[in-house]
């Protein structure tokens, strides 16, 4: 990745606080146009909070996220998702009574927009919409490789293949930033390499920006351009794989610093 | 214009003239509110320590009444008839966790509710069909003079003032005992967190048979005082939907919230009748706790006591 | 093999998302709409006026709370007072402006009660949980008094209840006291398959796709762009609607009076349990669930008879009360999607059939 590519978005000293406690504290990075950029720490650092500021779900107390050029205190959720904001979740958040098609669709609801009536009587662009909008999900589906369970309930599916629906939704939203919470959190070793798969293709085909938080290092230092560190909410490193991996803070944080 | 002063500066002129009328009206409008607490608190309670929001509290209280009278209008002698019903009540919770409960576990709390809403048509219609559906008459005792106070010029029941004393006192009962003891411990934390507190060993399907039997304990509490007043019959469950925006009210967690809500809510309602009842036609009563409610939903959703809740993904 | 998917192949996306994929399921559609069609001719008038009209306006109704409550997520118990809101606004509508064609009237009493709803919905929807509860008990509670207690509703008839205008379809009469049993029919009947169409095509597109998102998850909805206030707010307005139209045509074709006790609070648990018995999420259980509702406590009445027991009614009711909450709690319990699933599942047994092995 070129070290001039331009910045999508820059969070900037960022502090979010419940109550007493503080998840984040004066956090800033950024994140370039089509690389991928890992956000790593110990359990409780503040990760999955980082990406809930992102995408406006937490409205931290103090700092700014610039987002395509824009600036502003927090991001509102339905801001951040028409903007093109996507992002997967820790503990699948798929609509379980849904088919996997369904879901999918989901993921286009802000690109459709006929009319109420027009649904009621499906006729005009309600019609034109379900069928241009169904060729693009099964685009999608084909990628994830998921024909074959398309009709299927997503309650009734694995663990496995349910993480990679909620992928398939995020996808269909033709995202300019996509946000991983743990992809390959619980996944047995081929899954964890499908996983990676696509989203090395994702990145590649679609050069989607991606923002992912795992815990597998092996997979993390082998996706991702940039890493940064979070302990106990304060960020800790930003560097490459190779500079984050001979940080000595880092190496502390995780190992217990030697006395 | 008359429609304004009507309503703005007539009551307030009535007010002013009589105030022991005021007060009359504000001391009968407590007492009922004092029922509404009752049941309120059985609400919370199951509430808090499994999240289910139990319409059936209701109808329990009329179910519980049920058995007691009738009991006692078969010659059982009160006492007995008391304990009967809370071993009525107790095999009820535990009816309700084996055959209900403990196949929902893990479900939305939308289905939870509407599950209660089944069980409340079941019990209405099996205490009616056992003990029939008349009226019934309810005298356990309960003084029903009435006093006299400051000169004379204020009426208080007596048994409203009883039933006062009594809620008050339950209250605190189970106040202390939910801070102080084992089980009001382990109610606590199953309420706080299922999962840690099965984790830590506590028996969740016991704890729920405990509150559910609390709950109906308070219920049978309520269905005497309630019985006593207008005779045990089927509009009881009615009148006691009106806990529910007495919880919005005072928020669905707090056990004082339930207390001070059904209070303010049961004089709030009368004073609204007796003051402004006939300027809109009368019987103000079937909906001014409600309409209360949805004020309070628009401006402090969470309620006076209750908790704002922050989501976690 | 009698009932068979396979072989019926699509060969577009606009033919997959057709409203019935499967032929068999189409016959079946023609023959229903054929049997419904030609009831009038076949069938006595008792049946006509005193079952086949009220259970498909219970259709309607059901129809409204199911996309409500089993497609959105979202629990009225107020259903009833928004069918009186219908039948009043009906009659006003009727009684002031008698040159709008009757459907018409009935339509614009549809949207009057899905503002009403609006503003009872809106102070609750922004917060979730069971608040909805509440505030669609204050709407029963206080429509009601206010239909009773404000003469202006029922034009100031000194009875309180009023009875609808008669009104005339392609020149025969379908309300009033002259109208036949068998227009009427028609008259509802028509009523019931637009409204059924339509409910079909909603779930189906955008909006339906968004209510079952907030009902399934509401935070990852948001996330995806939903927006919860307006989609619940759509399926509150949406679900009132249906329930006015079929509160006015209730009065006007069925009762042919307007009268708050038609639409009391055990109306709105009547059609709670239309919805949860038929199958939460499914538009067809709500057809079995007001068929079911609506003919079991006959059922229970007249069956002791047959077998020469005579049971009082009150019993009777007592019984109904027992087994409607049983039902109920089984329901949640066993299968959620209700009678729907398990003709569902019937078909699946016959797609084995004769062969189960």
């Amino acid at each position: 990745m070129a070290e001039t590519a331009e910045t999508l978005l820059t969070v900037e000293n960022i502090t979010l606080r419940f109550g007493g406690v503080k998840a984040l504290t004066d956090v800033s990075f950024d994140i370039r146009k089509g690389e991928i950029r890992a956000i790593i720490g110990p359990n409780g650092a503040g990760k999955s909070s980082m990406l809930n500021c992102i995408n406006g779900f937490y409205h931290p107390q103090e700092g700014r996220i610039t987002y395509k050029g824009q600036t502003r205190k927090q991001m509102r959720p339905y801001e951040a998702a028409s903007q093109g904001i996507a992002r997967t979740f820790q503990n699948i958040a798929l609509f379980r009574g849904m088919s996997v098609l369904d879901n999918v669709m989901t993921g286009r609801v802000l690109k459709m927009n006929s009319s109420l009536f027009e649904q009621a009587f499906f006729f005009g662009r309600a019609r034109s919409e379900e069928i241009a909008h169904r060729a693009k999900a099964e685009e999608v589906i084909d990628f994830l490789e998921i024909n074959a369970i398309r009709k299927t309930p997503v309650g009734r599916l694995p663990y496995g293949l349910q993480k990679r629906v909620e992928l398939a939704r995020a996808l269909a939203a033709e995202p300019d930033l996509l946000l991983l919470d743990e992809p390959m959190a619980g996944m047995n070793v081929e899954e964890k390499e499908d996983m990676s798969r696509f989203i090395l293709n994702v990145n590649a085909e679609f050069g989607t920006t991606i923002a992912l938080i795992e815990h597998d290092m092996g997979v993390v230092m082998d996706l991702s351009d940039r890493v940064v560190v979070l302990n106990y909410g304060e960020k800790l490193a930003d560097g490459t794989p190779d500079e984050v991996r001979s940080d000595q803070a880092v190496i502390d944080a995780y190992l217990g610093a030697s006395h | 214009m008359e429609f304004f002063t009507d309503f703005f500066v007539g009551p307030i002129m009535e007010m002013v003239k009589a105030p022991e009328f005021l007060a009359e009206v504000a001391i009968a409008g407590l007492m009922s509110g004092v029922m509404y607490s009752l049941v309120g608190l059985g609400f919370v309670l199951i509430f808090k320590a499994s999240g289910i929001f139990n319409f059936a509290q209701g109808v329990m209280v009329l179910f519980a009444a049920l058995n007691f009278v009738g009991l006692m209008d078969s010659g059982v002698h009160p006492i007995i008839a008391f304990v009967a019903t809370l071993v009525i009540m107790t095999l009820l919770a535990i009816a309700i966790e084996k055959l209900v409960l403990r196949h929902l576990v893990n479900q939305s709390q939308l289905i939870l509710f509407m599950s209660t809403i089944g069980i409340a048509f079941f019990l209405e219609g099996f205490g009616e069909l056992i003990w029939g559906g008349n009226v019934r008459p309810l005298h356990v005792g309960i003084p029903d003079d009435v006093i006299f106070i400051a000169n004379g010029s204020i009426l208080i029941q007596e048994a409203d003032l009883f039933a006062g004393v009594t809620a008050a006192f339950l209250v605190t009962v189970l106040a202390l005992g939910f801070r102080y003891t084992a089980v009001g411990r382990a109610l606590r934390a199953v309420a706080d967190d299922h999962q840690a507190a099965l984790s830590v060993g506590i028996p969740l399907n016991h704890i729920w048979i405990i509150v559910w039997a609390v709950a109906g304990f308070v219920a049978l509490v309520a269905g005497i005082m309630w019985g006593t007043k207008l005779g045990v019959q089927f509009s009881i469950s009615i009148v006691a939907l009106k806990a529910l925006p007495v919880l919005i009210l005072g928020g669905f967690t707090s056990i004082p919230g339930a207390i001070i809500g059904g209070l303010i809510i049961g004089m709030g309602e009368k004073i609204a009748e007796v003051y402004w009842g006939a300027l809109f036609g009368g019987a103000i009563e079937e909906w001014f706790a409600y309409i209360v409610a949805l004020i309070f939903l628009l401006f402090r959703p969470q309620g006076l006591f209750g908790d704002k809740i922050i989501d976690r993904v | 093999m009698l009932y068979r998917e396979a072989g019926d192949f699509k060969t577009s996306y606009a033919k997959d998302q057709a409203l019935i994929p499967i032929r068999q399921d189409r016959v079946m559609l023609y023959i229903c709409i054929a049997i419904a069609l030609a009831l009038p001719f076949v069938a006595n008038d008792y049946f006509l006026g005193s079952i086949a009209i009220p259970v498909l306006i219970m259709v309607i109704a059901a129809i409204g709370l199911n996309l409500l409550l089993g497609f959105c997520g979202q629990i009225s118990l107020g259903s009833g007072a928004f069918m009186a809101a219908g039948a009043y606004m009906a009659y006003k509508c009727a009684t002031a402006f008698p040159w709008i064609p009757m459907p018409v009237s009935i339509i614009l009493a549809g949207i009057a009660t899905a503002l009403i709803g609006l503003a009872f919905g809106l102070p609750a929807v922004r917060i979730k949980g069971f608040y909805l509860a509440v505030a669609t008990l204050a709407a029963q509670f206080f429509l009601l008094w206010l239909f009773t207690h404000v003469p202006w509703f029922v034009n100031y008839t000194m009875s309180g209840v009023p009875t609808p205008p008669p009104a005339t379809v392609l020149g025969v009469y379908v309300t009033g006291a002259d109208a036949p049993n068998w227009a009427k029919y028609l008259f509802v009947l028509a009523f019931c398959a637009g409204l059924t169409w339509i409910a079909y095509n909603l779930v189906r597109s955008r909006i339906g796709r968004t209510w079952m998102a907030i009902r399934d998850m509401d935070i990852a909805a948001e996330l995806i762009g939903i927006r919860p206030l307006w989609t619940k707010l759509t399926a509150f307005a949406i679900s009132s609607f249906y329930c006015g139209i079929a509160g006015a045509l209730w009065s006007f074709c069925f009762i042919n009076t307007v009268e708050p006790t038609a639409f009391d609070i055990n109306r709105s648990f009547q059609i709670l349990f239309m919805v949860i018995i038929g199958g939460l999420g499914s538009i067809l259980g709500s057809y079995f669930g007001a068929i079911f509702i609506t003919l079991f406590p006959i059922l229970l009445n007249s069956a002791p008879a047959w077998f020469g027991l005579e049971i009082p009614g009150n019993i009777i009711t007592n019984l109904e009360f027992m087994i409607f909450g049983a039902m109920i709690v089984f329901f949640l319990i066993a299968e959620p999607n209700g009678l729907a699933r398990l003709w569902q599942l019937g078909k699946e047994k016959l797609r084995l059939w004769p062969f189960p092995h």
